[in-house]
Protein backbone atom coordinates (compact mmCIF):
# COMPACT_ATOMS: atom_id res chain seq x y z
CA UNK A 1 0.00 0.00 0.00
CA UNK A 2 1.13 3.58 -0.94
CA UNK A 3 1.90 5.29 2.23
CA UNK A 4 0.27 8.54 3.01
CA UNK A 5 2.28 11.74 3.30
CA UNK A 6 -0.52 13.50 5.44
CA UNK A 7 1.76 12.62 8.55
CA UNK A 8 4.64 14.67 6.99
CA UNK A 9 2.69 17.77 6.30
CA UNK A 10 0.54 17.85 9.31
CA UNK A 11 4.10 17.43 11.36
CA UNK A 12 5.44 20.99 9.55
CA UNK A 13 1.47 22.30 9.59
CA UNK A 14 1.27 21.34 13.58
CA UNK A 15 5.37 22.62 14.11
CA UNK A 16 4.53 26.06 12.11
CA UNK A 17 1.50 26.32 14.69
CA UNK A 18 3.38 25.95 17.46
CA UNK A 19 6.08 28.63 16.51
CA UNK A 20 3.41 30.89 15.88
CA UNK A 21 1.81 30.40 18.85
CA UNK A 22 4.63 30.89 20.97
CA UNK A 23 6.63 33.86 19.54
CA UNK A 24 4.55 34.76 16.24
CA UNK A 25 2.57 37.56 17.91
CA UNK A 26 5.81 39.01 19.70
CA UNK A 27 7.73 38.27 16.32
CA UNK A 28 5.09 40.45 14.66
CA UNK A 29 5.00 43.52 17.50
CA UNK A 30 8.74 43.78 17.38
CA UNK A 31 9.53 43.05 13.40
CA UNK A 32 6.33 45.09 12.08
CA UNK A 33 5.66 47.43 14.82
CA UNK A 34 8.13 48.66 17.53
CA UNK A 35 11.27 48.64 15.48
CA UNK A 36 9.55 50.35 12.10
CA UNK A 37 8.01 52.92 14.74
CA UNK A 38 11.18 53.05 16.91
CA UNK A 39 8.82 52.50 20.12
CA UNK A 40 10.89 50.65 23.11
CA UNK A 41 13.47 49.49 20.49
CA UNK A 42 15.49 52.01 18.63
CA UNK A 43 14.59 51.82 14.41
CA UNK A 44 18.20 50.68 14.35
CA UNK A 45 17.73 47.18 15.67
CA UNK A 46 17.41 45.87 12.66
CA UNK A 47 19.72 48.16 10.61
CA UNK A 48 21.43 46.09 7.19
CA UNK A 49 25.13 45.96 9.27
CA UNK A 50 23.21 44.23 12.43
CA UNK A 51 21.06 41.92 10.34
CA UNK A 52 24.00 40.84 8.48
CA UNK A 53 25.46 39.74 11.18
CA UNK A 54 22.73 38.03 12.44
CA UNK A 55 22.01 36.50 9.19
CA UNK A 56 26.12 35.52 9.12
CA UNK A 57 25.82 33.09 12.24
CA UNK A 58 24.59 29.51 12.57
CA UNK A 59 22.18 30.44 14.68
CA UNK A 60 20.40 33.38 12.82
CA UNK A 61 20.34 31.26 9.70
CA UNK A 62 18.65 28.65 10.94
CA UNK A 63 16.71 30.94 13.55
CA UNK A 64 15.11 32.71 9.66
CA UNK A 65 14.77 29.48 8.21
CA UNK A 66 12.86 27.90 10.87
CA UNK A 67 10.59 30.61 11.30
CA UNK A 68 10.15 31.33 7.73
CA UNK A 69 9.65 27.55 6.75
CA UNK A 70 7.46 26.72 9.62
CA UNK A 71 4.99 29.69 9.26
CA UNK A 72 4.56 29.53 5.32
CA UNK A 73 3.94 25.30 5.72
CA UNK A 74 1.28 26.28 8.52
CA UNK A 75 -0.55 28.73 6.71
CA UNK A 76 -0.27 27.01 3.71
CA UNK A 77 -1.70 23.41 5.11
CA UNK A 78 -4.32 25.68 6.45
CA UNK A 79 -5.18 27.94 3.81
CA UNK A 80 -5.78 24.30 1.52
CA UNK A 81 -8.02 23.50 3.87
CA UNK A 82 -10.02 27.05 4.07
CA UNK A 83 -10.58 26.48 0.23
CA UNK A 84 -12.96 23.52 1.50
CA UNK A 85 -14.55 25.38 3.94
CA UNK A 86 -15.84 28.52 1.44
CA UNK A 87 -16.61 26.03 -0.43
CA UNK A 88 -14.25 25.76 -3.57
CA UNK A 89 -13.72 22.32 -4.25
CA UNK A 90 -10.39 21.00 -5.18
CA UNK A 91 -8.26 17.81 -5.95
CA UNK A 92 -4.71 16.66 -5.04
CA UNK A 93 -3.07 19.20 -7.26
CA UNK A 94 -3.95 22.41 -5.93
CA UNK A 95 -3.14 20.42 -2.44
CA UNK A 96 0.45 20.14 -4.51
CA UNK A 97 0.54 23.57 -5.24
CA UNK A 98 -0.05 24.50 -1.44
CA UNK A 99 2.41 22.51 0.10
CA UNK A 100 5.09 23.39 -3.20
CA UNK A 101 4.60 27.08 -2.74
CA UNK A 102 5.64 26.00 1.06
CA UNK A 103 8.61 23.81 -0.22
CA UNK A 104 9.47 26.49 -2.73
CA UNK A 105 9.99 29.20 0.10
CA UNK A 106 11.68 26.75 1.99
CA UNK A 107 14.35 26.00 -0.45
CA UNK A 108 14.41 29.90 -1.38
CA UNK A 109 15.16 31.22 2.08
CA UNK A 110 17.69 28.49 2.26
CA UNK A 111 19.60 29.71 -0.98
CA UNK A 112 19.48 33.02 1.02
CA UNK A 113 20.88 32.35 4.05
CA UNK A 114 23.95 30.66 1.97
CA UNK A 115 24.41 33.75 -0.25
CA UNK A 116 24.66 35.92 2.51
CA UNK A 117 27.91 34.03 3.65
CA UNK A 118 29.32 33.88 6.78
CA UNK A 119 31.31 36.44 9.27
CA UNK A 120 34.84 36.74 9.47
CA UNK B 1 -20.98 13.69 -20.90
CA UNK B 2 -20.72 15.73 -17.60
CA UNK B 3 -22.86 14.30 -14.70
CA UNK B 4 -24.94 17.19 -13.12
CA UNK B 5 -25.72 16.10 -9.44
CA UNK B 6 -26.80 18.29 -7.07
CA UNK B 7 -24.51 20.48 -4.56
CA UNK B 8 -25.99 21.63 -1.34
CA UNK B 9 -25.59 25.73 -1.32
CA UNK B 10 -23.04 26.48 1.53
CA UNK B 11 -22.32 30.10 0.37
CA UNK B 12 -22.44 31.88 3.88
CA UNK B 13 -22.36 29.46 5.64
CA UNK B 14 -20.47 30.65 8.63
CA UNK B 15 -22.58 33.57 9.20
CA UNK B 16 -24.77 31.30 10.45
CA UNK B 17 -23.69 31.56 14.39
CA UNK B 18 -20.95 32.88 16.30
CA UNK B 19 -18.95 29.16 16.53
CA UNK B 20 -18.90 28.95 12.44
CA UNK B 21 -17.65 32.78 12.72
CA UNK B 22 -15.03 31.83 15.51
CA UNK B 23 -13.76 29.45 13.68
CA UNK B 24 -13.56 31.08 10.34
CA UNK B 25 -11.82 34.10 12.07
CA UNK B 26 -8.97 31.18 13.17
CA UNK B 27 -8.91 29.73 9.92
CA UNK B 28 -8.51 33.07 8.36
CA UNK B 29 -5.24 33.85 10.61
CA UNK B 30 -3.60 31.58 8.24
CA UNK B 31 -4.02 34.41 5.70
CA UNK B 32 -1.86 36.26 8.07
CA UNK B 33 0.80 33.96 8.72
CA UNK B 34 1.37 33.22 5.19
CA UNK B 35 1.76 36.68 4.64
CA UNK B 36 3.68 37.82 7.14
CA UNK B 37 6.18 34.90 6.68
CA UNK B 38 6.67 36.51 2.97
CA UNK B 39 7.12 39.41 4.42
CA UNK B 40 10.60 38.12 6.15
CA UNK B 41 11.32 36.42 3.09
CA UNK B 42 11.22 39.46 0.89
CA UNK B 43 13.49 41.23 3.85
CA UNK B 44 15.94 38.43 3.63
CA UNK B 45 15.99 38.23 -0.20
CA UNK B 46 16.55 42.07 0.32
CA UNK B 47 19.32 41.85 3.25
CA UNK B 48 21.06 39.34 0.11
CA UNK B 49 21.09 41.73 -2.10
CA UNK B 50 22.45 44.65 -0.49
CA UNK B 51 22.81 47.65 1.83
CA UNK B 52 20.53 49.89 -0.88
CA UNK B 53 17.52 47.18 -1.17
CA UNK B 54 17.66 46.02 2.67
CA UNK B 55 17.12 49.96 3.47
CA UNK B 56 14.45 50.14 1.19
CA UNK B 57 12.83 47.16 2.59
CA UNK B 58 12.55 48.64 6.11
CA UNK B 59 11.77 51.87 5.15
CA UNK B 60 8.46 50.15 3.25
CA UNK B 61 7.89 48.64 6.58
CA UNK B 62 7.56 52.00 7.93
CA UNK B 63 4.55 52.85 5.92
CA UNK B 64 0.90 53.10 6.75
CA UNK B 65 0.17 50.43 4.64
CA UNK B 66 2.71 47.94 6.25
CA UNK B 67 2.22 49.25 9.31
CA UNK B 68 -1.85 48.85 9.25
CA UNK B 69 -0.90 45.20 7.80
CA UNK B 70 1.48 44.21 10.82
CA UNK B 71 -1.33 45.47 13.11
CA UNK B 72 -3.91 43.52 11.91
CA UNK B 73 -1.82 40.66 11.58
CA UNK B 74 -0.99 41.05 14.91
CA UNK B 75 -4.51 40.61 15.96
CA UNK B 76 -4.39 37.48 13.74
CA UNK B 77 -1.12 35.72 15.41
CA UNK B 78 -2.99 36.74 19.01
CA UNK B 79 -6.22 34.76 17.88
CA UNK B 80 -4.16 32.00 16.33
CA UNK B 81 -2.10 31.51 19.43
CA UNK B 82 -4.93 31.74 21.63
CA UNK B 83 -7.18 29.00 19.50
CA UNK B 84 -4.15 26.98 19.28
CA UNK B 85 -3.73 26.20 22.64
CA UNK B 86 -7.83 26.06 23.44
CA UNK B 87 -7.46 23.07 20.96
CA UNK B 88 -4.46 21.48 22.96
CA UNK B 89 -6.52 19.22 25.17
CA UNK B 90 -7.94 17.97 21.78
CA UNK B 91 -4.79 18.14 19.74
CA UNK B 92 -2.46 16.25 21.69
CA UNK B 93 -2.58 13.05 23.23
CA UNK B 94 -3.55 11.93 26.82
CA UNK B 95 -0.71 13.13 29.22
CA UNK B 96 -0.54 11.50 32.55
CA UNK B 97 1.27 12.70 35.81
CA UNK B 98 1.46 10.81 39.02
CA UNK B 99 -0.99 8.43 37.52
CA UNK B 100 -3.36 10.96 36.94
CA UNK B 101 -4.82 12.14 33.36
CA UNK B 102 -3.73 15.78 33.08
CA UNK B 103 -6.55 18.33 33.08
CA UNK B 104 -7.60 20.00 30.05
CA UNK B 105 -7.87 23.42 31.69
CA UNK B 106 -4.08 22.56 33.14
CA UNK B 107 -3.12 22.20 29.57
CA UNK B 108 -4.36 25.27 28.13
CA UNK B 109 -2.86 27.18 30.94
CA UNK B 110 0.55 25.28 30.41
CA UNK B 111 0.59 26.30 26.76
CA UNK B 112 -0.60 30.29 27.68
CA UNK B 113 2.04 29.99 29.75
CA UNK B 114 4.97 28.82 27.51
CA UNK B 115 3.80 31.40 24.94
CA UNK B 116 4.02 34.34 27.54
CA UNK B 117 7.47 33.09 28.38
CA UNK B 118 8.27 32.64 24.91
CA UNK B 119 7.69 36.15 24.29
CA UNK B 120 9.18 37.78 26.92
CA UNK B 121 12.16 35.81 26.65
CA UNK B 122 12.22 37.07 22.94
CA UNK B 123 11.75 40.65 24.04
CA UNK B 124 14.36 40.34 26.47
CA UNK B 125 17.22 38.88 24.02
CA UNK B 126 16.13 42.11 21.35
CA UNK B 127 15.78 44.78 24.39
CA UNK B 128 19.52 43.95 25.80
CA UNK B 129 21.05 43.60 22.43
CA UNK B 130 19.59 46.34 20.78
CA UNK B 131 22.28 49.44 19.51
Amino acid sequence: MKRSNKPIFWSLFGAGGMLAALVGPMLVLITGLLIPLGLLLPTGTMSYDRMCAFAQNAFGKAALVVVISLFLFHGCHRLYHCLHDVGVHVGPGVKAIFHGFAIAGTVTAIILVGAIGWAG
Amino acid sequence: MTQRTYVRPTAGWWRRNGHYRAYMLREASSVFVTAYALVLLVGLARLAQGRAPFEAWRAALATPWALAFHVVALGFFVCHAWTWFAVMPKTLPFIRMRGRRVPDEALVAAGACAAVAASLLLFLAVWWTRP
